[in-house]
């Protein structure tokens, strides 16, 4: 047997706030808006269109059907589309601290003032950046060809017979050069003006407590610039969770070590370019979204968190 | 939280119907009769009454056979677009069609392709425009092609691609190699080639889905069983067997150069003498005229080698056909050009262009046979190519969603050139995929 309440009283509401005289003033919308439109029109609206893609399956015989969360199950369970995470993963554990490294490396050489031509060399480690990533790997992959390649060149010139970058055991490491010569630059410059803004008393304080370069390095220019390395590494890892452009430029180089589902978001071009697979596509987009996102906010937290 | 939770829902609930009311009227109704009544008369008076034409083609010959339709029927414009080449126009065109908007009246689609298009009524079947009578104009592959393993005519060929062996002379005088006949003595061709230059290869081949259909329909091979929508794919019969036993010999010794074709690599091997053969359609002179000019000469063209030894068995390497889609306008006129390109005055003009015909009477025409290829050292190769076109086995088909089987064909049977996998086993995971896809889309597979 069960009673019927009454509704619990509600809490004590608080006073209305007193009514306005000039009604309500629009005038902070006119700012935003313009914003507030772009962001739905390219933002909200391409999620909330997958989203509702994802729930349906389009089939050649038999037309188009709702089903729920379906595809979002087989994403799940999709080999393909796991080993292409796991494949993401091993590049973005091997890639990123290579990278990173250099970047800082070459950040703090320049910053030390002791590097003749410092502009020089900012700037042409800076240059690869500015080479469009499809340009790069078109570069890149003329280099890697054994055949008629710089390889093929080496191997002739010198009588040896260097290992095929294209091969499958080696292209994801021929990826990852061409990824980490491209962006090294970006890198390093933001590490750099992280540097920059160091203010000096404190190497002068350094200074007068006696302490070597090693030391100012670890206990100044390190923990003052830990922002930017969250910042530079969660670009990172996103970046290397939606590689896309260097393993499809590479693969008519390298067809059999390439696969179609080679990288998440290659996965997701091949399904729907090449299957008609809509709606299986836009499911395999949004959790690969959501994966990238959840990682990259725990790497944020743990980042920004340790010995603050 | 639940009222947090609720308003959550909501929200998503109003999203989700937002973008159904803009978008839930797309796919759906994509019936419609495709046998339409149109009669010589309709035609006629279409081609009086006028109107434009768009047509998505890449063929570059079709720029004249357009520009002298114009002329003849001075009320009719025709709009050619290049709208990409085979997979990038399909998909172009599977999205115009998923749209409802943007359709061409009129489509190139290569034989391989037109299963996809024909089997989801796509396509009009050109039988209620008298397009049968026809059939004994064309030769039985292409003609096949266009039928798309069903009992419609879904197109019209505009070309076809019998296949030959193309070989570089000068490489196989130089080493003293004799021009194989049978597979087994290219086999052995490709050995001597690669020991007396080790630079050298047979030919270039690092996995091509084409290729290997290919050479499964000159083997004898039927992998591709279609009815209506029941599909069947085998790739254990004994022509398979036959392809995969030399071409594993080839790949396991070595004898293939890992060279992808198209690639700037490919061109320059064929130039140099390091890829000596190709096995491949008729279409390819213009390709080595325009591609590979410092070879000019040296190539010459045979007969494609043969499984057993006196055979005459040959098989087909892409070629295309002009279709009208279903949701494309102008039906009467569209089809008065694509019958005036793909059997009318349109064949000559093209031919003269360097297309390759689809057309028997053309083929077999002695100004044909006889034009002298310089490129070839003044060989009149069109005979030979006649001679394939005719030795084509008619009862080959391909599967309805063959592009995308293609597009995994290096996922799968390419392994067997990277790595231990036997292209046995390649073809067995390529089949796996191809049936799991097909039962994806609603297909009935059997394996």
């Amino acid at each position: 047997m069960t009673t019927l309440q009454p509704p619990a009283a509600a809490e004590p509401r608080p006073a209305p706030p007193p009514a306005r005289r000039e009604g309500r003033s629009w005038t902070g919308w006119g700012f935003l808006g313009p914003f507030v439109a772009v962001f739905a029109l390219v933002f909200l609206a391409p999620i909330a269109y997958s989203v509702y893609l994802s729930l349906f399956r389009d089939q050649l015989i038999g037309g188009t059907t709702f089903v729920g969360l379906d595809n979002y199950g087989e994403a799940l369970k999709d080999d393909r589309f796991w080993a292409s995470l796991g494949r993401v993963s091993l590049f973005l554990a091997v890639q990123v601290p290579i990278m990173l490294g250099i970047a800082l490396l070459v950040a703090l050489a320049l910053d030390s003032g002791r590097l003749y031509g410092r502009d020089f060399f900012r700037i042409s480690i800076f240059l690869p950046y500015a080479v469009p990533a499809v340009v790069a790997t078109l570069m890149w992959g003329f280099m890697y060809g054994t055949r008629f390649g710089l390889v093929g060149d080496v191997n002739s010139a010198l009588g040896v017979s260097l290992p095929d970058p294209l091969s499958p055991d080696l292209v994801l490491a021929s990826i990852g050069n061409i990824v980490t010569w491209e962006f090294v630059g970006y890198n390093m410059l933001i590490f750099y003006s992280a540097l920059r803004v160091i203010p000096h008393s404190l190497y002068e304080a350094a200074q007068i407590d006696g302490a070597g370069q090693i030391r100012v390095i670890t206990a100044i220019k390190l923990p003052a610039i830990r922002g930017a390395l969250v910042i530079a590494t969660i670009f990172s890892i996103i970046g290397s969770f939606q590689l896309f452009n260097e393993p499809s430029i590479l693969q008519p180089l390298a067809p059999n070590a390439i696969t179609t589902d080679y990288t998440p978001n290659y996965y997701t071009y091949s399904l729907s370019f090449n299957g008609q697979q809509h709606n299986y596509s836009a499911t395999v987009a949004i959790v690969m979204g959501l994966i990238t996102m959840v990682i990259a906010y725990v790497v944020q937290l743990r980042g920004m968190r340790k010995g603050v | 939280m639940p009222k947090h939770s609720r308003r959550l829902l909501r929200g998503i609930g109003l999203v989700c119907a937002l973008a159904l009311g803009a978008t839930a009227c797309g796919g759906s109704d994509d019936g419609g009769s495709s046998q339409k009544s149109v009669s010589e008369a309709d035609i006629q008076a279409a081609l009086e009454e006028g109107g434009t034409l768009t047509v998505w083609a890449w063929e570059p010959t079709l720029k004249q056979v357009a520009a002298d339709f114009e002329k003849k029927h001075p009320g009719v414009k025709v709009d050619l677009v290049n709208a990409g080449t085979n997979a990038d126009q399909y998909t172009a065109l599977q999205n115009a069609i998923s749209a409802k908007k943007g359709v061409p009246d009129i489509a190139q689609i290569e034989y391989y392709a037109m299963g996809q298009y024909a089997l989801t009524e796509q396509l009009t079947d050109l039988k209620g425009f008298g397009a049968e009578k026809l059939s004994a104009k064309f030769s039985p592959g292409p003609w096949n092609g266009v039928k798309a393993g069903g009992d419609g005519v879904y197109a019209l060929p505009m070309d076809s691609g019998p296949m030959a062996l193309f070989y570089n002379k000068k490489v196989f005088d130089k080493y003293d190699i004799k021009v194989p006949t049978t597979w087994a003595e290219y086999l052995d061709a490709a050995r001597d080639l690669h020991e007396a230059d080790p630079k050298a290869y047979i030919t270039a081949d690092t996995g091509d889905a084409g290729f290997a259909t290919s050479m499964l329909w000159q083997a004898g091979s039927r992998p591709y069983t279609v009815d209506g929508t029941k599909v069947r794919i085998d790739f254990s019969d004994q022509g398979a067997k036959r392809f995969t036993d030399t071409w594993q010999k080839l790949i396991d010794e070595k004898l293939l150069a890992p060279v992808t074709s198209w690639t700037d690599d490919w061109y320059k091997g064929l130039g140099d003498g390091t890829i000596a053969t190709l096995a491949t359609g008729a279409w390819m002179p213009a390709n080595l005229a325009s591609g590979v000019k410092d070879a000019a000469g040296d190539w010459r063209v045979a007969p494609l080698p043969q499984w057993t030894a006196g055979g005459g068995a040959s098989a087909e390497n892409g070629g295309s056909a002009l279709a009208l889609p279903e949701l494309g306008k102008n039906e009467a006129l569209a089809y008065a050009f694509v019958e005036y390109a793909n059997a009318g005055e349109g064949v000559q003009t093209r031919l003269d262009n360097g297309a390759f015909p689809a057309t028997t009477a053309d083929l077999q025409s002695t100004k044909f046979q006889d034009t002298a290829f310089p490129y070839f050292g003044g060989q009149k190769a069109n005979k030979i190519f006649a001679e394939s076109a005719a030795n084509v086995a008619d009862d080959w088909s391909y599967l309805p969603y063959q592009v995308y089987a293609n597009s995994i064909f290096n996922d799968t049977v390419g392994k067997a050139y990277v790595s231990d996998t036997t292209l046995t086993e390649g073809l067995k995971s390529w089949q796996e995929a191809s049936v799991k896809y097909g039962a994806e889309q609603g297909f009935t597979v059997e394996k």
